[in-house]
């Protein structure tokens, strides 16, 4: 599903966030992806969901080979992907159910249609009760649970996390990976960066550990 | 195809949202639109206006030949074998007698006619020539002017000329006016889209990471530099109607004192859509420029 060989990014002026990076992560794996900060995790992931592109190496998702990718195939192959920002990027200018609606507009589907999943999205993660409120009104687990169903409600075959629980409580984060975990059991594969060592414990998930740009052993 | 319909009128939608959502920028752009187009717009009706003018009073092109006042009537019918040889098309003699009594009849000329110890007008031939084109005229005019006895020759269409030379001054004038205030108009446009793409910076960010298209992101810019431009041609339509409206009688009563009748004629619905048209392709021209500009410096 996600097929990385000697992976690197190279930003300009010269600073090397990922080098020499390989791994293979199979449809309906959960995996982590941990390291200090700085170690290039950020970096990965933004690879995986194509914000960045590689500067040596290949790195293959869903059959695409992003690495030789026409700038114009790029917004069809994010379509696959559901992405969680650990600063969720939500708008606040307009209702939870408006957020949500977002990818379902850009896919272009009939609004009828789009916001019965946008609902059934919202369902999903629990704030149903509240796709009338504004971004600002949620607290930060909810905030995060928001952009999960903003991620998932396009029913990508790929969720891919950049820190979701940085900024929140155990509690909320608990929670939020229990959501990741129920994602993961109907199939769809899980990536999640993140330094929080006690998930792996509790998940018994595959781990891609990185050392200054490097997988570690 | 549905789909594809349904992401334009949501664009439209989008535009028309963040055009009332900011209803005081948006009547000042508005403003400032119709101001720029009104300009063009009333000079165009007023030159229409004016052609029209002009196209009524020269349908008929005249050749006004005044005898001398000696000329006997001998000498005048000399002058009509020369004129059945050499024009083509109608013409007529007026003697001296007619056109004295045709004054006569004339408001107040009565006491100044009966006051003349004699005729003082001449034996004329007003002639109507089927070639009336103006090249053609000033040849027979000078042919005319070399007979004897004849002692003016008279092109009545000598201020047509003049009148058409002005027209197309005036045009040109308006044109180039109108390329200004199209060039204005373009300016503000990429002005106001250049500030709706800063604000909208994160939506932008937020939707490119989630898989729109430029398509997807540049169209609702597209649709409120239309909408914006179009909106803009109706208020000038609007002023220019307003202003012919409080013209219309004083160019009546002007007409009146010059003893013709002449109404303005007000844009009709094609002109009124032409002008909201033309607005709406400088918004999206001006749209266009900005939006591409401005999208590169998000990326």
């Amino acid at each position: 599903m996600i097929v990385a060989s000697n992976l690197g990014k190279r930003y300009p002026g010269g600073y090397e966030a990922v080098r020499d990076v390989s791994f293979a992560i199979d449809a309906g794996q959960m995996v982590f992806i941990t390291g200090h900060s700085g170690a290039g995790k950020t970096t990965l992931i933004k690879l995986i969901a194509s914000i960045e592109r590689p500067t040596a190496g290949s790195l293959v998702v869903n059959g695409q080979n992003l690495s030789a990718l026409r700038r114009s195939a790029i917004p069809y192959v994010r379509r696959h992907l559901g992405m969680v920002f650990q600063d969720q990027k939500l708008l606040f200018d307009r209702s939870a159910l408006d957020n949500v609606l977002l990818p379902l507009q850009i896919a272009g589907l009939p609004r009828r249609e789009a916001i019965r999943r946008a609902s059934a999205a919202l369902d999903k993660v629990g704030l149903l009760a509240r796709e009338k409120a504004r971004p600002i009104a949620l607290s930060g687990g909810e905030q995060q649970r928001l952009a999960i169903a903003r991620a998932v409600v396009n029913r990508p075959t790929i969720l891919i996390a950049d820190e979701p629980t940085g900024n929140l409580d155990a509690e909320s984060a608990s929670e939020i990976l229990e959501l990741f975990a129920d994602f993961n059991r109907v199939g769809v594969t899980v990536v999640v960066a993140t330094h929080d060592q006690s998930w792996i414990e509790r998940y018994h998930a595959n781990v891609l550990r990185l050392d200054h740009g490097r997988l570690a052993a | 195809m549905s789909a594809w319909l349904s992401q334009h009128r949501a664009a439209l939608a989008s535009a028309f949202r963040r055009l009332w959502a900011t209803p005081l920028n948006t009547l000042l752009s508005l403003l400032v639109i119709g101001i720029a187009l009104t300009l063009p717009g009333f000079g165009y009706v007023a030159l229409d206006n004016l052609r029209d003018l002009g196209n009524g009073a020269s349908s008929v092109q005249q050749i006004s030949l005044f005898m001398n006042l000696d000329a006997s009537k001998k000498e005048v019918g000399e002058i009509e074998n020369r004129l059945k040889q050499a024009t083509t098309g109608n013409w007529r003699f007026v003697p001296k007698e007619e056109a004295l009594k045709r004054m006569q009849a004339s408001e107040g000329m009565a006491e100044i006619v009966a006051s003349l110890p004699r005729n003082p007008l001449p034996d004329a031939f007003i002639i109507e020539p089927t070639n009336s084109e103006p090249e053609a005229l000033e040849i027979l005019r000078k042919e005319i002017a070399g007979w004897p006895k004849v002692a003016h020759v008279q092109l009545d269409s000598a201020w047509v000329k003049r009148f058409d030379a002005f027209l197309k001054l005036a045009k040109l004038a308006l044109w180039m006016l109108a390329g200004i205030f199209a060039a204005g108009l373009v300016a503000v446009t990429f002005n106001t889209i250049r500030l709706q793409v800063m604000a909208q910076a994160a939506e932008i960010e937020v939707a490119r990471m989630i898989g729109a298209t430029d398509a997807f992101i540049r169209r609702p810019f597209y649709y409120y530099g239309a909408l914006q431009g179009a909106l803009g041609g109706l208020l000038a339509a609007g002023l220019v109607l307003g202003a012919l409206h409080l013209l219309a009688e004083p160019v009546g009563d002007l007409a009146a004192l010059y003893g013709g009748s002449f109404g303005l004629r007000l844009p009709g619905v094609v002109e009124i859509v032409a002008l909201a048209a033309s607005g709406a392709f400088l918004g999206w021209l001006g749209a266009q420029l900005s939006v591409s500009l401005s999208l590169r410096k998000l990326d």
